[in-house]
């Protein structure tokens, strides 16, 4: 009886519990308003909408993988990176992503889903991760131009969501946004040490800023008027601003510091717009952006074959863990009977 | 880090993977830290781990970045027993409701900057 | 948005002093002593300088090995795990090494404006490596890696719990802290190595013939090179002979509950008598100083 009622009042439940007494829907969608709407924060056990719920656990889950698959074009230099301190910084934030990954999954196990299940639906494609991720890192300047340019945008885009109207994410955020501004503190130092360098390290400097400007504008998402699910979403307080809003934003702070830095972003269009107060900027290749999306960027398959394999090739340690921990069960009660 | 994540419309997350995999999983704990003397334990998420043991070890890693100093406890997800939201309401009658066990994260215990 | 911009106004802020929020930190930490102080009296710096670089290289090499196994780890808690395991022993190498470099050892490798620590790790060839063959062993599958981590880690504790009284200020800072660093490496290890040999009968084997691959290579960890020799007798080196029993130690209580059983396996041979301290590596070493060294070398002009 207990266990039905809970499952009728958070409406949370896998077959997505719609025969809740109409009156009663009403109330707990008017009181998850009201949290919403008063900038409360929703909190698991809290009756929630499915579609709210759904929405939220793609998000999160999303983000999560983008945490862990981020990892590999970064991960792709550890061995290689030039000088000792390089090694260790590269490696701590890699290392910090993996972080990331676990507190954004531990945010969805809160709304009733497993981590293996978003792992598996990971790798048989059945989730995103940020497109990103899926173009390669050619250069040691690929490393800091992924700290300023890639984390910067992230950072765009989820200081917002620390004020997300789901507790367990708006938590996870401030913790990961703390470290990620970091992170992009380390890639603009990097690519300043550069720029100090030698010609060779400053031409490469600069072609990374060529081959990493505008995917780093995509990741902002399709622009307003092709984004359908943003009102939702922002109404849920799940998103709090527009793409278009956020990328805008991102292009005016981004200006300066390529001035600062001394590279150039490839957009003859860039120019500052006095009377809207903003930089304007050319048109975003849509077309590239969505085969990317569909799969076919750089680096998409090898991306996800690379996590395949190393959750393949750890199953029989996985296995081996949980079979220990079961005989030991199995002894402690051995033990307590005898 | 997310492109437009509300512009891909993903199937039912709870729904069948379908990989064919068979998957042995490291069951759910929640963790608890005291960051200095003087404080209570606070919880600070979650993680996988195959044993208790190795749930600390885990948790050391993860959440105190191996501080010393300061003390942790974990306690698989299943173990816990979460009241309702709202106990004046008898719709949300306490249960241990296996799809809704995991606790919520509480507040981080280090002052993190307003933002 | 003037409520969200914080964090992204921190870039304009002053980039210096940010190596301590680095968990494990950006720089290296020698504790209280300095890198610069003397050798102590009656010490020669060259065998000084050797001893340090030994040292060192047992953890560089082995630092770049573990590093391998980012993105490839069994769980995302492993994959956090290794990796601080990695970064305690990188932290360990670059002390070692600036010291050496302040001893002298770099001079003769400079080509460029690199830190000490930098040249000593870039521009040295394999035949200037003074690290264990153990420390540059294929790390193979999560078996062998533990295995190889629960014998390496054994032993390097040893090996700095005694140099934590070494007349050398330097050497007994660095051992200072080394000593919690692998403490917590060996125990995870420990754990790790019993989990998978008293797991499932796949896992035993894997396990078992992971530390069957790495046997050979223990002999080598207990043998005494000259300088060696001269440093323990000047009270400044620890004597490897004597980390034997705790090796033994360590495995007589860890193997049983594993469920495996000590290698019966020769020692890896060794080349005129001079092995892995001497310079004299095996096919291993090459290609990992390859991949680590190749875009430095690339640059030797540069700094990053």
């Amino acid at each position: 009886m207990a266990d039905e009622t809970t499952r009728l009042a958070t409406a949370a439940g896998p077959d997505g519990t719609t025969d809740v007494p109409e009156h009663l829907r009403r109330e707990l969608e008017e009181a998850f308003e009201r949290t919403v709407g008063s900038e409360g924060r929703v909190e698991p056990r809290d009756w929630m909408p499915e579609g709210y719920r759904k929405t939220l656990i793609r998000q999160v889950a999303q983000h999560a993988h983008s945490e862990i698959i981020g990892m590999q074009p970064e991960g792709n230099w550890i061995l290689r990176a030039p000088s000792l301190r390089r090694k260790a910084i590269l490696l701590a934030k890699v290392q910090d992503e993996a972080g990331h990954g676990l507190y954004l999954y531990s945010a969805t196990e809160t709304l009733g889903v497993d981590r293996g299940e978003l792992t598996a639906k990971l790798i048989s494609s059945k989730q995103k991760y940020s497109s990103i991720f899926n173009y390669p890192t050619l250069t040691f300047a690929d490393i800091g131009v992924i700290g300023w340019l890639v984390d910067g945008a992230a950072i765009c885009n989820q200081v917002p969501l620390c004020r997300s109207s789901y507790g367990p994410y708006a938590r996870a955020m401030v913790r990961i946004c703390k470290e990620e501004s970091f992170h992009q503190r380390q890639g603009f130092e990097l690519l300043r040490t550069l720029m100090a360098g030698t010609e060779a390290q400053r031409a490469m400097v600069q072609d990374a800023v060529d081959r990493w400007w505008w995917p780093s504008l995509m990741m902002f998402g399709p622009a307003d008027g092709d984004s359908p699910n943003t009102q939702q979403s922002m109404a849920w307080r799940i998103k709090r601003h527009t793409n278009d809003e956020l990328r805008q934003r991102y292009v005016d702070m981004s200006v300066p510091q390529a001035e600062a830095l001394g590279v150039t972003f490839p957009d003859p269009e860039l120019r500052w717009n006095a009377e809207r107060g903003s930089y304007d900027f050319g048109a975003i290749d849509w077309d590239e952006f969505t085969a990317v999306v569909k799969g076919a960027g750089p680096c998409n398959a090898q991306r996800l074959a690379h996590r395949r394999a190393a959750h393949e090739n750890g199953q029989w340690v996985r296995d081996a863990a949980s079979a220990y921990a079961a005989k030991q069960e199995a002894r402690r009660r051995e033990g307590v009977a005898a | 880090m997310s492109d437009d994540v509300t512009a891909h419309v993903e199937g039912d997350p709870a729904q069948d993977l379908g990989t064919g995999v068979p998957q042995a999983r490291w069951p759910l704990y929640e963790v608890f830290v005291r960051g200095k003397r003087g404080l209570n334990h606070v919880h600070v998420g979650s993680l996988h781990a195959p044993d208790d043991t190795m749930a600390l070890h885990n948790a050391r890693n993860l959440y105190t970045r191996r501080n010393e100093g300061v003390s942790i406890w974990v306690v698989r997800g299943d173990a816990i027993t979460a009241s309702s939201p709202d106990e004046k309401d008898p719709f949300f009658a306490p249960a241990g409701d296996k799809v809704y066990r995991h606790p919520t994260f509480y507040d981080i215990p280090d002052s993190v900057p307003h933002l | 948005m003037g409520a969200d911009d914080s964090a992204y106004q921190a870039l304009a802020e002053t980039l210096d002093g940010d190596d301590h929020r680095w968990a494990f930190g950006a720089g290296f930490d020698a504790g209280t002593a300095e890198i610069t102080a003397p050798p102590p009296e009656g010490v020669d710096r060259d065998d000084l300088a050797t001893y340090c670089l030994m040292l060192a290289d047992d953890a560089l090499v082995a630092s770049q090995r573990l590093a391998e196994w980012t993105t490839n780890a069994p769980e995302l808690e492993e994959e956090v795990a290794l990796a601080n395991i990695a970064l305690d022993l990188l932290g360990q190498a670059r002390v070692l090494l600036a010291r050496a470099g302040h001893l002298g050892a770099a001079e003769r490798y400079r080509v460029g404006p690199q830190d000490d620590e930098d040249v000593l790790a870039y521009f040295r060839d394999e035949r200037a490596f003074r690290n264990v063959v153990l420390a540059e062993a294929d790390l193979g599958d999560f078996g062998r890696t533990m295995a190889w981590m629960l014998v390496y880690s054994s032993w390097r504790l040893a090996l700095m719990t005694r140099l934590v009284a070494s007349r050398d200020v330097v050497l007994a800072a660095v051992a200072d802290k080394a000593v919690k660093e692998l403490a917590y490496q060996r125990q995870y290890a420990a754990q790790w190595v019993v989990r998978l040999g008293d797991g499932t009968d796949h896992s035993r084997e894997r396990v078992q013939a992971g530390l069957d691959g790495v046997w050979p290579f223990v002999e080598e960890l207990f043998a005494v090179h000259p300088v060696e020799a001269r440093l323990v007798e000047a009270g400044v080196a620890v004597d490897p002979a004597e980390l034997r029993a705790e090796l033994d130690a360590v495995l007589d209580q860890v193997l049983p509950p594993a469920r495996l059983t000590r290698p019966e396996r020769p020692a890896v041979g060794l080349v005129a008598g001079r092995g892995g301290r001497d310079g004299i590596h095996t096919e291993a070493l090459g290609p990992v100083l390859a991949v680590m060294q190749s875009l430095a070398r690339t640059h030797p002009e540069a700094t990053w």
